[in-house]
């Protein structure tokens, strides 16, 4: 772009008058290129995002007309859906941002200590530590949450050995809780933010580290001030990459959770595909959408990373 | 300038800073990297290690930085005992090679850096001041991918100083800029070492650089310290083959002790009889390895310039003869078969001897040192810089 502009430029400058056709004609087509460029990309987008987007603002605001068969609606342009909806639903949308940040907490706990060790640490078993980080995506989501249904269950290890050593009491469910939930959601989706966080680690250079020894860190102020701001590109890809599906996720409830810990997401399953309600579903969809969209921007200009990512 | 020199150095100026390193070997695995090496570096002093890549002067940089421990020996700095102090517990700082800027601050933030660390008073004040006496005034508010390769070198160096440590290592700082702004920064160190007053220790396999800049300067070879001295010491005087080749350039020949008259050795070497001061003879035995410098030596048509005061190699042919503006350097090849270098000053006298010329070398016995003869007469020769090697006859 700079290029053409460029020589646009100095054409102007040189010839006051026309400048000849064949120029012009070549001129205007390495302007058009770029665009050329994105046309399948953007008809991709029009189609198969931007229309669905619609089609979803739309029918967010119809209503069921009197008599009508299922599955029947018409627009009438009733924005009072909203406010039913959200009064219906303010503890599934509490819900569902609190087990999505409590599961992004623990995801980041769990994997910048891992991702650390694996750039930093592993030496030869590096590539095989992220094989085994990648390695349950060849296992069906679905698949991966029934086990945990198995692995937490009342008469499984994990309970056994935590109420042998008094942790949970005799009569206290690990499955079909509110933490079994979270448990499933960090699990899930523990890999999309090992990744992001171990590529920005694996590019810090360790010589950066002993530099910071030299001027009088400690390993932990070095940790601080070095190591973590420069992986923050990481760590913020990670949590949005964890926390923005984790916030819209219906399997791990439905697998792992009981009737006090359904999320948005599992209202907008059955209210599309059960009830057939589709207004509610789609305002649920494009409220829950609005806020994360909010929410993340607010994340990112306080993570200020913008010149960094 | 001066601001910048009393407000770095005030306070700590204590004399009793020396760097004291004693009998210290770091082995990795099988492999001694330095091996017994014991050495003194006065308090304000600027000194250089030098030699060839691997032999241990970066190791023994990074045992003093706290980078590495010894294996065996000390490390003093004034009264304190450093040897397993950590990094951040050291009053060392280090200029590294590559530099080490943190991508995420700016300039001001960077240079800052160690003073926060030990929540100094007064940061700004003495971070301009060091920027200032780098000559990066201006830069402050940059961040270090926005600077050239040898402004990222100064800020590293402000960095370093900024904190007045009683050491500043220096590892190769020179290495990754170019030849023209290599020369302008050597001149540039020297220059900013004289006024904070500060200890250089200063790594570099760059034998020119070395003797540019430092007060003292110890040759290492193989993890050990082959020589120590200032830079016309090991220029003049070498004690072993080691130091005469990497240190510039050396003839090396071998030769037998005949006698001694006065204060001078008699020696003879292929036939001819030279003569050399007793002082500059290293070796006890009479088998021996004189050297004397490539510029020592005057090159004239065989018959002429005859004098009696003077050592005389006769019979050679010039091989080859190579002008280079301020001088010709010539390759002779003597009656035994070993070819001599000789730097003839381009004085005015006469023109360029052609290659085939029979000639006779001259040079004054005072210029000629001896080693002993057991040593490896091809130690230390760089071949990379394009320097003919003098094979030993």
């Amino acid at each position: 772009m700079t290029v053409a502009a460029g020589i646009g430029l100095g054409e102007r400058q040189a010839g006051a008058g026309a400048p000849p056709p064949a120029v012009t004609e070549r001129r205007s087509r390495r302007k058009l290129t770029p665009y050329l460029l994105l046309v399948p990309g953007m008809a991709w987008l029009a189609i198969f995002f931007i229309a669905p987007i619609v089609t979803l603002l739309s029918t967010s605001t119809q209503t069921r007309p009197e008599g009508a068969e299922i599955g029947v609606f018409t627009q009438t342009f009733r924005f009072a859906n909203y406010l039913d909806a959200l009064e219906g639903y303010g503890p599934e949308f509490g819900r569902s941002f609190l087990y999505a940040l409590l599961a992004t907490v623990l995801a980041l706990a769990i994997s910048y200590p891992l991702a650390y060790a694996i750039a930093f640490k592993a030496g030869r078993w590096r590539n095989l530590l992220l094989v085994l980080v990648v390695a349950p995506f060849f296992v069906s989501f679905l698949l991966r949450t029934v086990a945990w249904k198995q692995i937490l269950a009342d008469d499984a290890w994990v309970a056994d050995l935590l109420r042998a050593l008094s942790v949970i009491g005799p009569q206290t469910h690990i499955i079909n809780s509110a933490p079994a939930v979270v448990i499933g959601i960090t699990y899930n989706f523990l890999p999309f933010m090992i990744l992001p966080i171990y590529a920005s680690l694996e590019r810090v250079d360790p010589r950066l580290m002993e530099a910071a020894g030299d001027l009088y860190s400690s390993a932990l102020t070095t940790f601080r001030k070095v190591t973590i701001p420069l992986s923050m590109p990481g760590i913020v890809a990670g949590t949005l990459l964890t926390f923005i599906p984790a916030a819209g996720d219906y399997v791990n409830s439905a697998l792992l959770g009981n009737k006090d810990t359904t999320m948005v997401g599992n209202v907008i399953d059955s209210r599309f595909l059960r009830v057939v309600d589709y207004p509610t579903a789609a305002v649920l969809s494009v409220t829950l959408m609005a806020s994360i969209l909010v929410l993340v921007g607010f994340y990112i200009r306080r993570a200020g990373t913008e010149e960094l990512v | 300038m001066s601001r910048a020199s009393k407000g770095t150095a005030q306070g700590q100026v204590d004399g009793g800073r020396d760097l004291r390193i004693g009998n210290v070997t770091k082995r990795f695995g099988s492999f001694v990297a330095v091996d017994d090496l014991s050495l003194t570096v006065p308090s304000g002093s600027f000194f250089a290690l030098l030699g060839p890549s691997g032999c241990g002067k970066t190791t023994t940089l990074r045992m003093v930085a706290g980078l590495e421990e010894p294996s065996e020996g000390s490390i003093l700095i004034g009264d304190q005992d450093v040897t397993f102090a950590k990094p951040y517990r050291r009053p060392v700082n280090t200029v590294f090679q590559s530099y080490a800027l943190f991508p995420h601050l700016d300039i001001f933030e960077n240079v800052a850096f160690g003073l926060r660390r030990r929540g100094s008073k007064e940061v700004k004040k003495q971070v301009d001041d060091a920027l200032e006496l780098v000559e990066l005034g201006g830069f402050a508010k940059r961040k270090p991918a926005q600077l050239s390769g040898g402004q990222q070198q100064r800020v590293a160096l402000a960095r370093a100083i900024v904190n007045n440590p009683a050491v500043l290592l220096l590892d190769e700082p020179l290495g990754a800029l170019d030849l023209k702004l290599r020369r302008q920064m050597q001149i540039e160190l020297k220059r900013i070492q004289t006024e904070v007053g500060l200890t250089f220790v200063h790594v570099t396999h760059d034998q020119e650089e070395a003797m540019t800049m430092a007060d003292t300067i110890a040759v290492m070879n193989n993890g050990r310290i082959e020589q120590l001295g200032n830079p016309e010491e090991l220029y003049e005087s070498p004690t072993t083959t080691f130091v005469a080749n990497f240190l510039g350039q050396s003839n090396l020949i071998r030769s037998s002790v005949t006698g001694t008259s006065g204060t001078d050795v008699q020696l003879e070497v292929h036939g001819g009889r030279l003569a050399m001061p007793q002082s500059r003879r290293n070796g006890a035995t009479d088998d021996l390895l004189i050297g004397v410098r490539p510029e020592k030596i005057r090159i004239s048509p065989t018959g002429q310039d005859a004098n009696a005061e003077q050592n005389e190699l006769l019979g050679g042919v010039v091989t080859d003869a190579s002008f280079t503006g301020v001088s010709t350097q010539y390759l002779v090849r003597m009656p035994w078969g070993q070819e001599l270098m000789v730097f003839a000053q381009n004085v005015g006298v006469g023109g360029v001897l052609a290659p085939g010329t029979q000639v006779d070398l001259r040079w004054d016995p005072a210029h000629t040192f001896a080693l002993d003869g057991s040593l490896d007469a091809g130690a230390g020769v760089q071949r990379d810089e394009g320097a003919t090697p003098v094979p030993v006859g």
